[in-house]
């Protein structure tokens, strides 16, 4: 490279020297001596050592000397020959590459002077130029030569356009150049040690723009309509052999052409590129053939009818599966590539036909079919791309479900890659807020995403990340109630068709499945309440009492986790249901269960703590209840409470207990007396744990227990529980207020402030005054 | 590295006039005039000592007439035993230089013996003289015109005045002119098919062709045309050769492959040519060639040479 930068500066100091010479020849006017110098100067890019990059250097500062010459060639008063001698007298020159710059040159100045006609001289300096078979060297004259003559093509309209000189002059002209430097362009890669290879390559690669250049000079000429372009320039550039060349050329039609052209030629276009050598990055050259005939379409949507006139999308199908069948060694990450841009290209510009896409999906699976996955899996960031690309256009899964061949793609895929693409699917439905609302699609949907519902092939869960595994298994709960039809009986055939396939899904998947299916079920059941569910008897089929059953069902699989909270939980919710439903004997066997797994399977005691609240908390709103019935549970929740471990977790739960015979409702049950019963029993439970506490530690424990007792009694007395009296309340405050004095040290301020606070509340009601007020009156404090 | 740029050197006309170098004073001056001097042509010839000088053009079957004339120098008298003026044509082998051959020789008699006083000048005329033979300057041969006027002295010993002119005989465009076209090559190595549009030139003719390469399995570097001029001299055993290249002139840069055509285009007109000289009195032949010559990236030469014939077009 540092010989590189030698040669380079040797170059560049001849060509001043001898630009010296010549601006001194030019400015007396001396032809001889400016010939002569020019021809000198022009020498120097006779060098074989040079990169292309380097020889544009030196190119580019012998074009700047050409310019001047090629000013006083054109003053025939400065030299005194005519611009026809001049073209011959140049021709003398010895040297080749000198001669033919020179010619080029004069051949500019020849046409300008319209002495002659323009397509001659083109013709001959196109033609002379073949002498040149050196690659660099070629191109950079052919590119002087496409320069110098751009201005001066007899286009139409242009001044050089005449009796002999049509515009397919020109194009012939710019063409034959055109074919000529690509012939010397892919001749590069024949030349020089094969060790360089890749150092060959990039040169190529810096060159092909002299190349390129010529497609856009065509492009730029007026008279080149459509009938031009098909006819005569499209099957000159595509008759190319060189892969690289192909690559580049198919790439600048695609880009220099208009848009409308292509799509009248595609045939053309496309049945060069079966032709195309295997390893011509095809994917590539569609992709942006079909990008850019897609934008075409939908910048200009009156021109669909164009685009099913001429076939655009079988065209291109046909093309694709030809150059797929043809390329035998292709990889499938090209196949697939070549696909999914054919895939968006008819997204975009024939949305409507769903049999399109489905086509090109099934031409997928075919290609797919027969591999082996490890191949497949090389291709799966396309075949992604290739099942996402509906989604995306279509905001709807459901368009993508009637797909026939949707789910046979996905079939090839991974089982990792085949979640992604669930998550990807089941993303794009809570994005959009897609319902879907059938059971037949709800069946193909989770046909689909499968790799989430199940184990696929073995493939254990274990080894999966938590987090993602945890992600993965919200996004299906997520996507569960997005599955919604008016119809009853519809959405009953959903909730089924999901249980059915949330029931495959293992332990380890139900605790997330599950309750969103018993939500949506239970939602089902609200909405029946508004209409006559039973009425229409055993025939209709959704009817609260078969939902339940199956909800029963749904829950006791949770037992297979075991996931006991979670299934104790569901049973009181679907119980509450139940109760709403007015449907006695289902939510007393619900909460039978809820009250089995209590005793049975949660053995924790903060667990236990929980579940027991809950189950008081239910139970309290359980209006649908005979008494029998209902005394039977509120006694075993009673029951519940007062065996529960640690004494605080006692009391708390007694005192709930509380509420279960003092319902607010008008209606309900009000048992003063056994609410009563149960306040004491805490209050007793509370003094033993005090004492429990004082005898354990040498002090005695908050009298937090006490306060809260304090204002389950405030709450009844304000509610007419006549079994509370102000004396009761008294003789409580009283007691906490000792409590507070005998053992101050250990009274924590939160207990404090909560007793205080109680205390203010019962001075704000008494000074309220009113009905409250006064019963509040006898109290002293 | 450069080749000649030949093709630029345009012909310089200068004009020189004709002195004559002598040890002595001459007796009195003699110069020869032609009668059309104004209206002929002049074309330079360039002499032994190297100067190019500019001479009448005369073609074959030509009057060549003019004037003699003999001014002595002041207020001497020429004694003389008769005045003549000789037309020679001549051929001098350099291998004998100063032995000249004439083949024509042509002799008028301007005057009797006598005494010259004052200027004097003789007309003289040879009428549609045969001067079949160009003048031609070579390596080894020359062929020249001369007009020589001898003013016989006697024991003073003659004064000799020469005066040169030229002779080009043009031809009428040839009726057959076939191109010439041949395929050569080495076996597996290289073919080519070339192509010469005629294979008679006049001297400012334009050579058009196109080399075609049939098969290529050697690496080209570049290719050139010469035009190569052929003297021979003698004849039998003592023929002697002499080929010098006139011209030499880049065809292409760089290595075709198979299927390229390279065009010809070659201007004869910048280099210095004469018409083919099949045989000049039995004494010289001066014969072209085109040497067509390509050369390897290991500079291993190829060539192919093809006469062609020269003639001088009216």
């Amino acid at each position: 490279i540092e010989d590189e930068e030698k040669w380079l500066a040797e170059g560049i100091a001849g060509i001043q020297h001898n630009a010296f010479y010549l601006h001194r020849a030019l400015d007396s006017d001396n032809l001889r001596e400016a010939l002569k110098y020019s021809a000198l100067l022009l020498s120097e890019l006779r060098t074989s050592r040079l990169s292309p990059h380097k020889y544009y250097v030196l190119y580019m500062r012998a074009f700047d000397e050409l310019r001047r010459l090629e000013m006083f060639f054109r003053d025939e008063d400065r030299h005194g020959c005519s611009v026809g001698d001049l073209y011959e007298l140049v021709q003398h020159a010895g040297n080749v590459l000198p001669r033919l710059y020179l010619l080029c040159t004069v051949g500019s100045v020849y046409i300008k002077s319209k002495e002659t006609s323009a397509k001659d001289v083109l013709k001959d300096l196109v033609e002379m130029c073949r002498a040149i078979q050196h690659p660099v060297r070629g191109l950079f004259l052919r590119n002087y030569l496409a320069q110098v003559s751009r201005d001066k093509l007899p286009d139409i309209g242009s001044e050089y356009e005449g009796e002999g000189d049509t515009v397919m002059d020109a194009v012939e002209f710019v063409l034959q150049n055109f074919v000529e430097m690509n012939k010397l362009w892919v001749r590069m890669q024949l030349q020089g040690p094969l060790v360089d290879k890749e150092k060959l390559e990039k040169e190529r690669s810096e060159l092909r723009d002299l190349v390129g250049k010529n497609l856009h000079v065509i492009s730029q000429i007026e008279g080149v309509d459509l009938d031009i372009y098909r006819d005569t320039v499209l099957p000159r550039i595509v008759n190319c052999k060189d892969e690289l060349a192909q690559y580049y050329l198919v790439d600048c039609i695609i880009q220099v052409f208009p848009d409308e052209y292509h799509l009248q030629t595609l045939e053309t276009l496309l049945g060069a590129c079966p032709q195309l050598q295997p390893t011509v990055d095809l994917k590539t050259v569609f992709s942006q053939l079909m990008e850019r005939l897609s934008n075409y379409a939908s910048c200009n949507p009156e021109l669909l009818p164009e685009f099913l006139h001429v076939e655009a999308f079988s065209k291109l199908s046909g093309a694709i599966g030809k150059v797929i069948e043809t390329q035998v060694d292709m990889p499938i990450v090209g196949a697939i590539t070549l696909y999914v841009s054919l895939l968006s290209f008819t997204l975009r510009v024939h949305p409507d036909r769903l049999d399109y896409v489905d086509q090109v999906l099934g031409a997928c699976v075919k290609k797919l079919s027969g591999k082996p996955k490890s191949e497949v899996s090389k291709a799966t960031k396309q075949v992604v791309a290739l099942l996402s690309a509906p989604l995306d256009q279509y905001d709807d899964i459901v368009t993508a479900l009637t797909l026939s061949n949707y789910p046979r793609v996905m079939d090839h895929l991974d089982s990792g890659t085949n979640k992604v693409m669930a998550m990807v699917i089941i993303r794009s439905i809570m994005k959009n807020k897609t319902c879907v609302s059938t059971s037949d699609k709800v069946e193909v949907l989770f046909e689909l995403i499968k790799g989430l519902i199940k184990d696929l092939d073995g493939t254990s869960t274990d080894e999966l990340d938590e987090d993602d595994f945890k992600e993965e298994q919200c996004s299906v709960a997520c996507l569960v109630h997005m599955l919604y039809n008016d119809d009853p009986e519809e959405m009953l055939k959903i909730i089924h068709v999901v249980w059915r396939h949330v029931m495959a899904g293992g332990p380890r998947r139900l605790p997330f499945t599950v309750p969103p299916l018993v939500f949506s079920a239970l939602k089902l059941v609200r909405r029946l309440q508004s209409e006559d569910g039973d009425v229409a008897g055993e025939e209709f089929p959704a009817t609260p009492r078969k939902i339940f059953l199956l909800l029963t069902q749904i829950i006791e699989a949770l037992s297979t986790v075991p996931a006991p909270e979670l299934a104790l939980r569901l049973y009181l919710d679907c119980a509450e249901a139940a109760n709403d439903r007015d449907l006695e004997a289902v939510s007393y066997e619900l909460f039978t269960q809820a009250f089995v797994l209590y005793e049975e399977e949660i053995v924790d005691s903060k667990a236990q703590v929980i579940a027991l609240h809950l189950i008081i908390g239910t139970l309290q709103r359980m209006h649908v209840f005979g008494v029998e019935n209902r005394d039977t549970l509120t006694h075993k929740a009673t029951g519940y409470s007062a065996k529960l471990l640690k004494k605080p977790d006692q009391c708390r739960a007694v005192y709930a207990c509380s509420h279960l015979f003092w319902a607010d409702d008008h209606d309900g049950v009000k048992d003063g007396e056994r609410a009563l019963l149960c306040l004491k029993r805490s209050l007793r439970i509370a003094n033993a744990a005090q004492q429990m506490a004082s005898a354990t530690r040498g002090i005695s424990g908050p009298v937090t227990l006490f306060v809260e007792i304090l204002n389950k009694y405030i709450y009844f007395f304000e509610k007419g529980n006549p079994q509370i009296t102000p004396s009761v309340i008294q003789g409580l405050v009283e007691l906490i207020k000792t409590e507070l004095q005998t053992d101050g040290t250990t009274a924590t301020t939160s207990s404090d402030a909560f007793f205080s606070s109680t205390l203010r509340y019962i001075e704000f009601q008494k000074q309220k005054g009113g009905v409250i007020g006064e019963k509040y009156d006898p109290i002293k404090l | 590295v450069f080749i000649d740029l030949e093709g630029f050197l345009l012909v310089e006309a200068k004009f020189q006039m004709n002195y004559i170098i002598g040890a002595f004073k001459p007796a009195c001056h003699v110069s020869v005039t032609f009668s059309d001097a104004k209206s002929r042509k002049q074309v330079p010839l360039k002499k032994e000592n190297g100067q190019t000088v500019m001479v009448a053009l005369f073609r074959s079957l030509e009057n060549i007439s003019g004037l003699v004339s003999v001014e002595p120098v002041l207020g001497k008298k020429v004694d003389h035993n008769g005045i003549k003026v000789e037309l020679l044509g001549q051929i001098e082998m350099y291998f004998d230089r100063g032995n000249f051959y004439d083949f024509t020789s042509l002799v008028r008699e301007l005057d009797v013996p006598g005494e010259i006083y004052e200027r004097k000048a003789y007309p003289f005329e040879f009428s549609t003289v045969e001067m079949p033979y160009e003048t031609y300057n070579g390596i080894n041969v020359r062929l020249r015109y001369v007009l020589k006027v001898t003013i016989n002295r006697g024991y003073a010993g003659s004064i000799v005045q020469y005066q040169d002119f030229v002779v080009r005989n043009c031809t009428p465009a040839p009726s057959i002119n076939n191109s010439i076209k041949m395929e050569v090559g080495i076996e597996d190595c290289l073919h080519i098919e070339f192509e010469y549009n005629k294979s008679k030139y006049h001297l400012k003719d334009v050579i058009v062709g196109k080399i075609y390469f049939l098969l290529v399995r050697i690496k080209i570097k570049n290719m050139d045309l010469e035009i190569r001029r052929r003297e021979s001299t003698g004849s039998g055993a003592s023929t002697h050769v002499e080929t010098e290249t006139l011209a030499k002139f880049e065809l292409m840069d760089g290595a075709p492959v198979r299927g390229e055509s390279i065009p010809i285009r070659l201007f004869l007109s910048p280099y210095d040519l004469t018409p083919t000289y099949r045989n000049t009195n039995n004494k010289f032949s001066v014969k072209y060639f085109l040497n067509l010559v390509l050369v390897d990236e290991e500079d291993r030469r190829y060539f192919k040479q093809q006469e062609i014939t020269m003639y001088r077009l009216g």
